[in-house]
């Protein structure tokens, strides 16, 4: 009965861990390169509508993920043409976007497809499979079910990872990326351009929240329903910051928050021994906890990237 | 330094106007995409907003809601700080007010206990927004983060102590037991009544006052006190703070403190006013509303009161339009409102600086700057 | 204004081939001319020397060659072909390369990183370094700049990260090296080292150019020195033909003569300000001020003069409160002030201790303010001006019609924002709200600085007449004029020490120049008169 717990609980923390993952690492391409991005939830939000619309549409997997990754880019643009071109306050571009977003994709989902909001269930053939239905059966619970059961997005997830850690710290685009988050004057200087660097980071970044938003849809629930991110975009922003605006250690913030939302779940009414009944929002409330108190203990030291939110101004 | 600036007037009215305009464009453009008539909507509005005195009543009822908000994101924003948390400041404020009135009102009468929820809100609220308050001051905890992250505590908070605690024993739905009478703020139609005035049903209660009364209060404090001028000079410039002698890390206190007990005020409104029991989602991102009141309102009291009036009337217009025309949803108001805040906030010299082009070609008024 | 007047260009046909070329250079922002037809002859293969004041151009003119402003008018040519910058990347290609004054390293990088930013020869870090790293050894091998390529460079010390950026613009084939006052933040020592480094560069045939300052670097260094002033050339010659006092002349721009005013009666008073042994570190580790002691005396003017970025800012901000220095102690009005408790902004002006800052904009006023808000900053305290905690707007707006009315601002308006009016309507403000204080001790910066000329004498008679009341002033001033017509004593500062100190009778205009360049006449302590 442990190993079927065991895994119930990895398999339930990997699917709960993939969207915030995504959206944490595109958040830390985002902000490496000096750009602060709320706008993560509202991002996926539209990519979790815009999957879920051009799915029940085309019937085609591909093509709602597409569609997905093409509006978060969409919005990075937007993004970067209010904060990057015009130097406008990231917070408020970031802010602005979710609010835009939440308003905007319930009034076309309710105007479209007349379901109150909601889309109506995708196909089996448009939602993503387990790559390996049979693992199961041949490795048993822990491994086959908790670890192989999983469609092919929550392995690129983590896939991506190495892949945004290769970029940053193995690729001569990722020194550049850290660098213009750190000192756009001297990319300036060096001869590069600050504005494309930031461009192509939000470009990444969009990606990465599509393919999040589309995950909502075509893996976690089959429809869309209005702000059914519900927050996941500033848990991942949390999870960005408590791993330090590292793609790895961001990796294991996601983890331990889909762990925690786990077993929240799972603890509803039950006693612990010694400790009694836990309630669930405590273990809800520790991620935002946990990244106040890392926050505050960051006195004094500079980990978040030095130009993050300045808008580059050459001076004279 | 190559655009021309703009003069005051244009600033104050011109600029807010033409944000505005272009955001009921984009919203119009919406619309027409998905087969409505922007201009019917916008009738359908008006008319709900303002066509009959229950209309308007409703409308007062928001804008009560989103002048507190409103004030709170103004007074942070005076004081150089960016609050977000208003959504969990006025959840607190909430909390605070059902807590005493759940805890008190049984023994208190009405003129003891509705003092004392006010208070409550007004406390709860700024204590919640201290403590980001404190770590911007003393830790430097970037304020924007922390109280994102204090707006899902204070909601994880409430829904804790709502399952766990307060909820009314016996019941299904996740709210607490209906408030002692002496607990809640009389509405309008009970206060009209004291005059022999009708007045239609609607949830608007004496809070409004108090939100008008807020309002001229935040004046006289950042406009006519030693204090607020304080607290204004270290949002302008620190540098001129720190020539001066003011301390910004207490202004930082200070600013948050009246920021949330502002917010915190909604709770006055929606919860001993409206629904006279603690229940959730009462805030219903009223808090977010708020950062777009203010930066119409350009984070003046009295743009507020308008910023708000127009608010109220766009959420209240927004819900009768939806009666009438099933296919049209309260969110476009909300799209609205994101719009405002890309626009005037995200955006502000995008639009701006057109304008002050626009503004100086036109004869007679370049030549009214000062030299 | 000119009383050099710029050698034309032409006029050096033969002679070494040219690096540089900029001829009729003219760079505005808004109403400030940067630049105003600047001719620049670099030989190549020799250390060219650019000075002036803060302010004067000099950094304006070396961005606009490297590519990060676009001159208004003129044009630029390196080693005889037309050279269009529209970017640094241009410059760059072109074989210049610049040290920033700020230097341009990510601390979060490696030296190694740094170096390769920009011009990475792979698109994996791993392959680029390979190929980097055997090159950049020899380079540091033959140039003496010596680096540790693998640390980080926010644990670097303030030299290794320049050597650092010399290498990097090397690494790049720089034939033409621009250092933009690559000694304000080294040690002599390390400035020793640097110099040494640059001999040997331009023995192997780089051409240098030197933006600074300090007149003995340019003694000891360069072939050649470009004097600037407000934008424009003032004097052009070799090093072998000039002395640091012609110099520092050309550099402060005397106009003709000092008006000096004979002293009035009043005899200087008792000590009202002492200060001991203050040190200033900044936050770069840099030490700023070397233990200055200063007496302020009762109706008495100090002038400290000296060049710009000297430690007079720092001087001006310990003693009005702004900044804690790391040693030393003060006495003001019966009370004494140590570094751990030192004085306040709101001390001070509880001990009649006014403070006109230097720089107006980030500090004196409040440019979004109505200029009668303004003009109570720093004494909103006042019972007059907050009784009772609420604002005395009438009185207020009273007050500052008042002050408009005595120091002349215009527009009249005390509705007007701060930040509308000009700067020299500012700066008279300010003056009338720190003067109307009447306060015992006033602590001035560049009080005239971008003040049109009849507002300056109204200025220097306001500050005489507070001398008269009894004040005791310390002044610092970039213009050598001021110091000398206002002063009662005169200090000169380099380097963060005091160089000199005369009574004004005794001052001439040589001899200053020499102190403010640090060729030291003859050795002498500053000590505060008994």
């Amino acid at each position: 009965m442990d190993a079927i717990l065991a895994g119930t609980l990895l398999a339930s923390t990997l699917r709960v861990a993939t969207p915030l993952i995504l959206c944490a690492l595109a958040g830390v391409l985002a902000e490496r390169s000096g750009v602060i991005d709320l706008g993560l939830e509202g991002k996926m939000l539209f990519a979790a509508f815009a999957a879920a619309a051009v799915g029940t549409v085309t019937g085609s997997t591909f093509v709602a993920m597409l569609a997905a990754c093409g509006i978060a880019v969409l919005m990075s643009w937007l993004h970067g043409f209010a904060t990057v071109t015009h130097r406008g306050d990231q917070v408020v571009s970031g802010m602005a976007l979710n609010i835009i977003t939440y308003g905007l994709t319930a009034v076309l989902a309710i105007a479209w497809f007349q379901q109150g909001g909601q889309t109506p269930p995708l196909g089996e053939d448009v939602r993503l499979r387990p790559l390996w239905p049979g693992a199961g059966e041949t490795f048993g619970v822990i491994v086959g079910e908790g670890l192989l059961g999983h469609d092919g997005l929550v392995y690129t997830a983590l896939a991506l990872v190495g892949v945004v850690w290769f970029l940053l710290y193995r690729t001569r685009l990722g020194l550049r990326l850290r660098a213009v988050g750190e000192n756009p004057n001297m990319v300036d200087a060096a001869g590069l351009s600050v504005r494309r660097l930031r461009y192509l980071a939000l470009s990444m970044n969009g990606v990465l929240c599509g393919l999040a938003g589309a995950y909502l849809v075509l893996a976690q629930s089959a429809a869309f329903a209005p702000n059914m991110t519900a927050g996941r975009g500033y848990m991942a922003l949390a999870a960005m910051i408590f791993g330090r605006w590292r793609p790895v250690p961001a990796l294991a913030a996601c983890l331990l928050f889909g762990f925690l939302d786990t077993i929240a779940v799972r603890l509803q009414g039950v006693k612990l021994p010694h400790i009694g009944e836990v309630p669930v929002q405590a273990i809800q409330a520790l991620p935002y906890l946990f990244t106040v108190v890392l926050l505050a203990a960051f006195i004094g030291r500079n980990v978040a990237p030095q130009a993050l939110g300045r808008p580059y101004v050459k001076e004279h | 330094m190559s655009a021309p600036t703009l003069p005051r007037w244009a600033d104050v009215v011109v600029l807010p106007l033409v944000n505005l305009a272009v955001a009921l464009l984009i919203s119009g453009a919406v619309m027409a995409l998905i087969g409505q008539n922007p201009l019917e909507v916008l009738t359908l509005m008006a008319k709900g907003a303002f066509g009959s005195m229950r209309g308007f009543s409703y409308t007062l009822y928001y804008t009560t809601t989103f002048i507190f908000t409103g004030l709170a994101v103004a007074v942070a924003a005076h004081g150089g700080l960016f609050n977000i948390g208003a959504e969990g400041q006025a959840t607190l404020g909430g909390l605070g007010a059902g807590i005493f009135a759940l805890w008190l009102a049984r023994d208190l009468p009405g003129f003891v206990m509705l003092p004392l929820i006010i208070l409550a809100s007004a406390g709860f609220g700024a204590l919640w927004a201290l403590v980001p308050a404190y770590l911007q001051a003393y830790r430097g905890s970037h304020i924007v983060i922390t109280t994102i992250m204090f707006n899902f505590l204070a909601y994880t908070l409430l829904v804790y102590l709502l399952v766990n605690v307060l909820k009314a024993p016996g019941s299904m739905a996740v709210e607490s037991a209906p408030f002692e009478p002496s607990a809640a703020l009389p509405n309008a139609q009970e206060a009209f009544a004291w005059f022999g005035i009708e007045w239609p049903s609607s949830p608007l209660n004496l809070s409004f006052l108090l939100a008008l009364a807020a309002a001229g209060l935040v004046y006289a404090y950042l406009w006519r006190t030693r204090a607020g001028y304080r607290l204004r000079t270290v949002g302008a410039s620190a540098g001129a703070a720190e020539y001066a002698g003011i301390p910004p890390a207490h202004q930082i206190l200070i600013a948050m403190a009246i920021s949330g007990a502002l917010a915190g005020m909604v709770g006055v409104n929606e919860i001993a006013g409206v629904n006279r029991r603690l229940l959730l989602d009462f805030v219903a991102g009223a808090g977010f509303t708020g950062i777009a009141v203010a930066m119409m309102g350009r984070n003046h009291p009295a743009g507020i009161l308008l910023a708000s009036l127009l608010f109220g009337a766009l959420f209240q217009g927004g819900a009768e339009v939806g009666f009438e025309m099933p296919q049209f949803s309260r969110e476009m108001v909300v799209t609205l409102q994101g719009f405002v805040i890309l626009l005037s906030g995200a955006m502000a010299y995008v639009l701006a600086p057109t304008l002050a082009r626009v503004i100086h070609a036109l004869p007679g008024i370049a030549k009214r700057r000062p030299a | 204004m000119n009383d050099h007047t710029p050698i034309p260009a032409t006029s050096r046909e033969p002679g070494p081939p040219l690096a540089v070329r900029m001829a009729g250079i003219r760079k505005t922002f808004g109403p400030v001319r940067a630049n105003d037809d600047v001719t620049l002859d670099v030989a190549s293969g020799t250390v060219h020397a650019l000075v002036g004041e803060n302010g004067a151009g000099k950094s304006t003119l070396m961005s606009q060659l490297y590519g990060l402003y676009v001159p208004d008018a003129g044009t630029i040519e390196v080693f005889g072909k037309p050279a269009h910058l529209r970017s640094t990347h241009d410059a760059i290609a072109m074989g210049l390369g610049m040290v920033h004054q700020h230097f341009m390293l990510v601390d979060t990088l490696t030296a190694l990183e740094n170096v390769m930013l920009g011009a990475e020869p792979h698109a994996l870090l791993l392959r680029a370094e390979r190929m980097v790293r055997p090159r950049l050894q020899s380079l540091m091998e033959s140039t003496g700049l010596r680096v540790d390529l693998d640390a980080r460079v926010g644990d670097l010390p303030v030299g290794d990260r320049q050597r650092l950026e010399i290498l990097k613009v090397l690494f790049r084939g720089a034939k033409v090296l621009i250092l933009d006052e690559p000694t304000a933040v080294l040690t002599p020592q390390e400035t020793q080292h640097l110099f040494g480094v640059l001999a040997t560069l331009r023995s192997q045939g780089t051409t240098v150019i030197l933006i600074t300052h300090k007149l003995d670097e340019v003694m000891r260094l360069a072939d050649r020195v470009t004097v600037m002033r407000a934008g424009r050339i003032v004097h052009e010659c070799g090093v072998k033909d000039t002395s640091p006092a012609q110099l520092a002349e050309a550099m402060v721009g005397r106009k003709v003569n000092i008006g000096r005013p004979a002293t009035t009666g009043v005899a200087p008073g008792e000590v009202v300000l002492d200060a001991k042994g203050l040190q200033v570190v900044d936050a770069m580790g840099v030490t700023r001020l070397h233990g200055i002691d200063l007496a302020l005396r009762a109706g008495q003017i100090v002038g400290v003069a000296g060049v710009s970025g000297n430690g007079q800012s720092e001087l001006l901000e310990v003693l009005s409160g702004l900044r804690t220095p790391r040693a030393g102690t003060l006495r003001l009005a019966g009370e004494t002030f140590a570094p751990t408790r030192w004085l306040t902004p709101r001390t001070a002006r509880r001990l009649r201790l006014a403070h006109v800052p230097e720089d107006r904009h980030a500090r004196a006023m409040v440019m979004d303010f109505a200029a009668w808000e303004s003009g109570i900053l720093g004494y909103e305290g006042l019972l007059v001006y907050s009784g009772g905690g609420f604002l005395r707007r009438r009185r207020m707006r009273e007050d500052t019609r008042d002050m408009m009315e005595r120091f002349d601002v215009r527009p009249r308006q005390p509705e007007l924002a701060s930040g509308r009016f000009s700067g020299g309507n500012q700066q008279k403000l300010v003056l009338a709200r720190e003067l109307g204080q009447a306060p015992h001790v006033l602590v001035v910066g560049q009080p005239t600085r971008g003040v049109d000329i009849g507002a300056i004498e109204f200025i220097h008679g306001q500050l005489r007449k507070l001398r008269e009341a009894g004040c005791a002033i310390l002044l610092v001033s970039s213009e050598l004029d001021e110091i000398l017509a206002l002063s009662d004593r005169v200090l000169v500062m380099n380097a963060g020490r005091i160089t000199g100190e005369r009574p004004v009778e005794a001052c001439t205009e040589a001899e200053l120049g020499l102190l403010m360049a640090h060729t030291e006449v003859h050795p002498e302590k500053a000590e505060a008169p008994a």
